[in-house]
């Protein structure tokens, strides 16, 4: 990481560099820049939402080195040489990663505001608890909320996914 | 000529099946556009000046030092507006900018445009306005009575119904006051769009909103222009629960358009959020029932008090909905009802799911309770004597001459199995009342059920002239429907592809965007109304095309037009001389458009008698619930509910909307309330407003969904996302008082209610 003044006037910057989705990306920030801000306006990376930007609702969640995060809680400047996965690189040579096929199979969403986040932070729960049931499901994603679906069919949703998981590991 | 057998159903979900939600994969890859996501090459970003004061004159407004700043390329004030002043849902009262006076916590009095969401930010915040405090208004009980706060007056509706003997009592009186705090809609996107200005000079406007063509209409008013130079696209929705009925940015936006020439964003962020849109009517009640000792109603008596706040919004047809449904969803001969809507200095309040109904469904169940303690009788017993059903009486004279299965749904919903619980002591520190390490003491823990019923109108009432329309075009074998449908999460886009599959027989359907410029109003996505109406209105459409492609081909083959069917895509006769694909049927594009409208309903006359209302539906809760009655820590460990549902048009979806209505309902018993003090809301963010979480919602049992079809309804079909959250608030309380032995007479019921009870 590097500080600089930004030609444009915009006051220090620092270079970022974070593999985004599986590629590399090297950016000028103003180190106030909130990472959710930086996917979404200037990555152009619109699938992550924010709902609160104050770290209630997990609508920003993205994976950070494979484990979630809520990206309105963060500086872009702390990703520095992180590897991130939003919502938009979770499905693999267009094939809906399991988590995505669940969440659309079993109905868990509505207006899918929450969806994106919701499904990045099972993605990791389920990846460091693979056996969880709906309690743990639901200790898992209390951070995360939903305001349409009153999470039973996220939940089944989760344990679904999961045991796919189990079954193709 | 193709082959038929390709084009026969490839088991695309019709009518009655779970369909997946068309926009449902694009949801799960983050590509579906929410209103938050759009862009435009040379954007502006707006943001809004906003009132500190819940009442205030505006002495000077100053923008100069704003205007100067390097990126501002726009400062506006009510001074720039160049139509209509006011704009308004029902009634035309709210100033898009405040011009003289400010009348609540966070009214919009003026505009900023800049070339960055900060700078957009620093330019606001370098417009000086100066303020003469006024004294808030902010006690509505003291509203009709004190200085006008608008020029028209303080009270918006007095609703009385008087049915019956008003003289009537009986053997057994009880009486309570109720109160409801005020809720939010707490969607989880906050209000954004983007307008653009067009080449005619007029603008275009991509908004997440609930009802296209009313926000045109009043877009166009503040705007002077007509409203065909006002195009308005439904931008991807983020929820709206009746928070997006009225205008929020939708003017502003166009304005700095207009001004700047240029496209404009505005994203609110949370804390303006909450002081961007309506919210949940507060209510005070007093009520009084009388009942013969076996238990039959035989008066209810009611006042009504809701505070509208500062604008009228949809005020007027809340209030009509708490007096219309304050007795309950039972036979009750003799009423003396009346139902105020006050203006205060409060935030304005306005549509949120349940609409009225909410707030006196918590008092009249609270009521069927302590009559049912005072007659030492079953409360479900007591309900079930009571129950409304096809062809009883309304308190307001009307008739039920559609389907009113609540003896059924009392019994669905009573009878099912209670969950299969641990004992307290054995349960998971994480499931007691509180969580872990808060329950000071497992066997201070008590467990009790508590059952509530609850009704409301489907569609507008009041004579409203209720409609929706379609547009259906055939062509190539593919069929496209334009609708101005707000699909605000609610699975309208499925059900309308399900509706035309049903009725053309062809798998793919493609949903035109929902705009203004291409189809006629859809009306309002609200009142449980959509699937009805704009599934009617497809319904309709789509039996057009049908009819038109029959008669060319009967016209053609020579063949007698009833005598041919179309059945999965293909017509046949019945004599089997004709059988061709409806696709290769015609020549030429086929396009019909179709209006639909329900039945008239009439006005209330001064009695408040009158056939006001199209339909309604009801719903039945079963909440189980642990407290901690020392420490006033509730857990909700069960909802079990059973709703009348005419008939489920897509499983999954009416299971969605229930479960998901149902946690708006727990949310406001036990934790919701916007804590507005002198007119100032305290609590704008989620870390202080806070919803249901994963932990919070209890499991959600459906004991039944009961399918007695509705004479008049497509399909015979109700709108199912309201009754949920209209019992599901009162059968947790009454659970809670029954635990505790507290009279709990407010809502949300807040732990210091419980451990330390006022009396
Ligand atoms: S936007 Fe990050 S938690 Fe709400
Ligand atoms: S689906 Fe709308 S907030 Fe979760």
């Amino acid at each position: 990481m590097r500080a600089s003044t930004d030609p444009h006037g915009k006051g220090v910057t620092m270079d970022v560099t974070a593999i985004v989705n599986g590629v590399e990306r090297t950016a000028d920030v103003e180190p106030r820049v909130l990472l959710v801000h930086w996917l979404r306006d200037e990555l152009g990376l619109t699938g992550t939402n924010v709902g609160c930007d104050t770290s209630s609702c997990g609508a920003c969640t993205v994976l950070i080195d494979g484990r979630s995060a809520k990206a309105c809680n963060l500086f872009a400047v702390q990703v520095d040489g992180s590897d991130i996965t939003t919502i938009e690189g979770l499905a693999i040579d267009g094939e809906l990663h399991p988590m995505q096929q669940a969440f659309h199979e079993c109905h868990a969403l509505q207006c899918g505001y929450c969806t994106p986040g919701m499904v990045m932070a099972a993605v990791s729960l389920i990846d460091e608890y693979p056996d969880l049931g709906d309690r743990g499901v639901r200790v898992g994603l209390e951070g995360n909320l939903c305001r349409c679906t009153g999470y039973q069919n996220i939940v089944h949703a989760v344990l679904q996914a999961a045991g796919e998981q189990e079954r193709h590991p | 000529m193709t082959d038929v057998a390709t084009h026969r159903r490839t088991g695309a979900p019709r009518v009655g099946e779970s369909a997946p939600r068309p926009d449902g994969v694009a949801k799960v890859q983050g590509r579906f556009a929410f209103s938050s996501d759009l862009f435009a090459e040379n954007l502006l970003w707006g943001q809004t000046i906003r009132s500190p004061h819940a009442h205030a004159r505006i002495i000077d407004i100053d923008i100069r030092e704003a205007l100067s700043l390097p990126g501002v390329h726009a400062v506006l004030t009510a001074d720039d507006v160049p139509g209509e002043l006011h704009y308004g849902l029902e009634h035309q009262d709210q100033p898009v900018l405040a011009a003289d006076v400010v009348r609540y916590f966070g009214e919009p009095v003026a505009l900023v445009a800049a070339d960055h969401p900060e700078t957009a930010r620093r330019a606001a915040a370098a417009v000086v306005v100066s303020y003469e405090p006024l004294t808030p208004l902010v006690d509505s009980a003291l509203a009709a009575q004190a200085d006008p706060i608008h020029p028209d007056g303080n009270v918006l509706r007095t609703l009385t119904i008087r049915h019956g003997d008003l003289d009537a009592t009986a053997a057994v009186v009880v009486e309570g006051t109720y109160e409801v705090g005020m809720q939010d809609q707490a969607f989880m996107g906050p209000e954004s769009g983007m307008a653009l200005p067009s080449a005619d000079g007029g603008v275009e406007l991509f908004v997440s909103t609930q009802w296209l063509h009313a926000d045109r209409r009043q877009v166009a008013g503040c705007l002077g222009l007509p409203e065909d130079m006002v195009r308005i696209t439904l931008a991807g929705v983020g929820g709206a629960f009746g928070a997006r009925e009225d205008l929020s940015l939708h003017v502003h936006l166009c304005l700095l358009s207009q001004h700047t020439g240029r496209p404009v964003k505005m994203v609110y962020r949370r804390p303006e959020s909450f002081v961007g849109h309506v919210h949940r009517h507060p209510a005070r009640m007093w009520y009084r029932h009388h009942a013969d000792t076996d238990g039959t109603l035989v008066k209810v008596e009611a006042r009504l008090l809701l505070d509208g706040g500062a604008y009228a919004s949809s005020s007027l047809a809340v209030i009509a909905n708490a007096t219309c449904f304050a007795a309950g969803p039972y036979r009750v001969p003799h009423a003396d009802i009346e139902g105020t809507v006050v203006r205060t200095n409060n935030p304005p309040c306005g549509a949120m799911r349940g609409f009225g109904a909410v707030q006196s469904c918590f008092a009249h169940e609270a009521q069927m309770d302590k009559l049912a303690a005072a007659l030492a009788l079953d409360p479900v017993e007591l309900r079930r004597r009571n129950a409304l059903a096809t062809g009883d009486t309304l308190v307001t004279g009307q008739v039920i001459t559609g389907a009113a299965p609540v003896a059924e749904v009392i019994d669905a919903c009573a009878s099912h199995p209670l969950p299969d619980l641990a004992a307290v002591d054995e349960q998971p520190m994480m499931h007691r009342p509180g969580g872990a390490g808060r329950t000071a003491d497992a066997h201070h823990v008590r467990r009790a059920t508590g059952f509530a019923l609850g009704f409301k109108n489907l569609l507008f009432s009041e004579g409203f002239d209720d409609y929706s329309s379609a547009v259906c075009r055939l062509e190539n074998g593919a069929v496209t429907i334009t609708c101005a449908c707000a699909e605000v999460g609610q699975g309208f886009v499925t059900l309308a592809q399900q509706i035309a599959r049903e009725e053309l027989g062809i798998d793919e359907i493609v949903l035109a965007p929902a705009e203004t410029a291409t189809v006629g109003s859809a009306g309002s996505t609200s009142a449980s109304r959509q699937s009805w109406m704009s599934g009617g209105a497809v319904q309709a459409a789509c039996r057009a095309v049908r009819g038109r492609v029959l008669q060319q081909v009967a016209r053609r083959r020579g063949v007698a037009l009833d005598g041919l069917v179309l059945r999965d895509g293909i017509i046949e006769s019945l004599d089997g001389s004709v059988r061709v694909d409806l696709a290769d049927a015609v020549d030429g594009p086929i396009e019909e458009t179709a209006e639909y409208h329900h039945r008239p309903t009439q006005p209330l006359d001064e009695n408040g008698q009158g056939d006001a209302h199209v339909s309604f539906a009801f719903a039945a809760h079963r909440a189980v619930v642990d407290v901690d009655p020392e420490l006033g820590l509730v857990r909700v460990h069960d909802m079990t509910t059973a709703q009348d549902v005419g008939r489920v048009l897509n499983p999954l979806q009416a299971i969605g909307q229930i479960e998901g209505g149902t946690a708006q309902g727990v949310g406001l018993a036990v934790m919701e309330e916007l804590i507005v003090e002198d007119g100032i809301i305290k609590n704008r963010s989620f870390t202080d407003y806070l919803i249901p979480t994963t932990l919070d919602m209890p499991t959600v049992r459906i004991a039944a969904l009961i399918e007695e079809p509705e004479p008049d309804a497509p399909f015979g079909a109700k709108g199912i996302g309201e009754p949920p959250t209209i019992s599901s608030t009162p059968a947790i309380v009454a659970a809670l008082r029954a635990a505790t032995g507290l009279e709990l007479t407010r809502v949300p019921v807040r732990p210091q209610d419980i451990a330390l009870p006022r009396s």
